[in-house]
């Protein structure tokens, strides 16, 4: 139940931060989006096993499958996030949103050499 | 044997990581994408030789246990898209070589990484796999698609990657919802879940939802004309080739898999894919650039090849895979024509346009051949495609969806005889316009044409494999046993 709401509260604010105007505010809106979505991933497993995955056996042991979705989830939209922001920055007039300078070319290698690297996350 | 299958996907990754520590080789840089493109594309025909039959080959990356394992399969099915796809990629590269679109040092890095995306959506076999394949080649595109920015491709770059990155986070949630649902994610033990429990089919069609959000279909296609025109016009034909097509596959893939084609949701495909053959074609009527009617006609063609889908029979199907393969083939080569186009004159508007036809006999055939194709004429392979799926629908006794079919081919034929006027034929408009092109640019769209041409007449090769992946669809028996081991 407690999942359930904060994947409900998550949303309703990300749904209303995404149809605002400004483009940190639909950023903002995005990254609320996929923590709503990471929750539900966790969620999925089953909220009430708390023992953790690998170490010991039983009933109570958790589903260590939707943690290993959420943190490949994760992974992605970190790097998008930050390709998102290197946009905001190349479009946006200089030092409007205190980014530093030159920080988009960073993001576009980031997000570039991102996928390489979400083989492991599974 | 199965080991290979690995490869499409880890050896781009492989070659990319490596081209990005060497940036400023740009010769190395031209010879690696197409040596790679060329060696997945040989692997491929490969795989397409092992499932001609209907064999399925499995693999779990290092052999862990089959509830963890990273699991690949390739059927005739899978093997034909990666087969195309490469045979895309080569002919973009190329195009991207001699028009001086692959200067940029993250380009052929990019799409080495996108194309080994695709690959590896097609031959996953895994839900959330797919998931995280489909972000390998969206997030090379993100870039790809504000490379060389101007303000209109900025503004675009948003769009485009706020639609996607909506979509892909559906997905995800739908990809939880159906792990909620079953406990697990595997198409082998997903098989028909949907069409015995609702709770697994709402599940699933939220993925179906993300599926069509990405493929553009009607009612969710608004994103497509405005963002693809603006990318880089090679840029756009890799875009054309694979992107949306990925979402197709998967979108066939997960209905005949994990809903077991139930016959209860025909309707609604059908309807999609009516809605978006009438409205890609109306809407690329009023559009005044090579570039925006064809990414138009996108949304159009995506609903022949749902439409195929949606009657799930064996020749429907066989038809929606004819279809999507010679329609990967020939849309590349008409926006390699568009490249071609904007390469030697600034400009692909129809307006600012004329007498090509005289000065480059070579690119004017291959338009002329693609746009045919793409229309639906004979002898060329998109007469076959459509014959086809008319013959399918007729055959179940739907008029509606013929009778829409044949309109909208003839529209669209109309729709490439106003390029072909403006652009090719008539009076070059002013002085100015002494056209030059550089030199060979035409030569892959040429090439993909003479494909889809020799695809018209000799189809037999391609129906063979097209009747076998869609036999392989409506009985995903022999799929499921070789995904789950068994």
């Amino acid at each position: 139940m407690t999942a359930a709401v904060a994947v409900g509260v998550l949303v309703a604010t990300a749904v209303h931060l995404l149809l605002q105007r400004g483009q940190l505010r639909v950023i903002l809106g995005f990254v609320l989006l996929g923590h709503a979505v990471n929750v539900l991933l966790l969620s999925a497993g089953g909220l009430r096993r708390r023992t953790p995955a690998f170490d010991g056996v039983g009933e109570e042991v958790v589903d260590p499958l939707p943690q290993a979705f959420a943190l490949t989830a994760i992974v992605i939209s970190f790097g998008i996030t930050l390709y998102l922001l290197g946009l905001l920055r190349a479009d946006g007039p200089a030092g409007d949103d205190g980014e530093p300078a030159g920080e988009d070319e960073s993001a576009d290698d980031r997000s570039a050499g991102e996928p390489a690297g979400d083989g492991d996350g599974r | 044997m199965s080991r290979l299958l690995v490869l499409p996907l880890a050896g781009p990754l492989l070659v990319a990581g490596l081209l990005v520590a060497a940036p400023r080789r740009r010769t190395a840089h031209r010879m690696a994408g197409l040596a790679t493109t060329a060696g997945v594309l040989a692997l491929a025909v490969v795989l397409l030789a092992t499932t001609r039959d209907g064999t399925v080959l499995a693999e779990r990356v290092g052999g862990w246990h089959p509830l963890v394992a990273i699991g690949f399969a390739a059927d005739a099915f899978g093997a034909l898209m990666v087969t195309v796809c490469a045979v895309a990629v080569l002919a973009c590269l190329t195009t991207a070589a001699t028009d001086g679109t692959d200067g940029d040092p993250l380009f052929v890095p990019l799409v080495l990484v996108l194309s080994a995306g695709a690959y590896g959506a097609f031959l996953t076999a895994d839900l959330f796999n797919l998931f995280v394949l489909v972000e390998v080649m969206l997030v090379p595109s993100y870039v790809l698609i504000a490379l060389g920015a101007g303000a209109a491709r900025l503004g675009a770059a948003r769009v485009y990657v706020a639609v996607n990155l909506l979509a892909s986070t559906i997905l995800l949630a739908g990809v939880g919802l159906v792990y909620g649902a079953t406990g697990t994610v595997r198409f082998g033990a997903l098989a028909a879940a949907a069409r015995t429990s609702p709770t697994v089919a709402v599940a699933a069609g939220v993925v179906l939802l993300a599926l069509a959000v990405k493929s553009a279909v009607v009612p969710w296609h608004d994103w497509l004309p405005r963002t693809y025109p603006e990318a880089a016009p090679v840029v756009l034909a890799l875009f054309s080739g694979l992107l949306t097509k990925v979402g197709l596959y998967a979108l066939i893939r997960v209905f005949a898999v994990v809903f077991d084609g139930d016959p209860a949701y025909h309707w609604v495909i059908a309807a999609a894919a009516l809605l978006s053959m009438v409205v890609g074609v109306l809407g690329a009527l009023g559009e005044n650039t090579m570039r925006r009617v064809l990414a138009f006609h996108m949304v159009s063609q995506i609903g022949y090849v749902l439409l195929g889908l949606a009657l799930f029979t064996a020749a429907s199907l066989a038809a929606a895979i004819f279809y999507l393969v010679q329609y990967i083939l020939v849309k590349t080569a008409l926006f390699l024509c568009a490249a071609a186009v904007h390469a030697g004159h600034r400009t692909d508007r129809l307006d600012r346009l004329g007498g090509l036809a005289g000065a480059h006999p070579l690119l004017a055939l291959a338009f002329a051949a693609a746009a045919l194709s793409l229309a639906g004429l004979p002898p060329f392979s998109g007469f076959v495609a459509k014959f086809l799926l008319l013959r399918a629908a007729g055959g179940g006794g739907h008029w509606v969806a013929f009778a829409v079919a044949v309109g909208v081919s003839l529209l669209t034929l109309a729709s490439m005889l106003k390029i072909w006027s403006a652009v090719f034929w008539g009076e070059p408009p002013g002085p100015a316009a002494a056209s030059r092109l550089p030199a060979g640019v035409a030569l892959p769209a040429f090439g993909l044409a003479v494909l889809s041409l020799l695809l018209g007449p000799v189809a037999q090769p391609l129906l063979g494999l097209a009747d076998t992946a869609a036999a392989g669809l409506l009985d995903p028996g022999a799929y499921l046993r070789a995904v789950t081991g068994r």
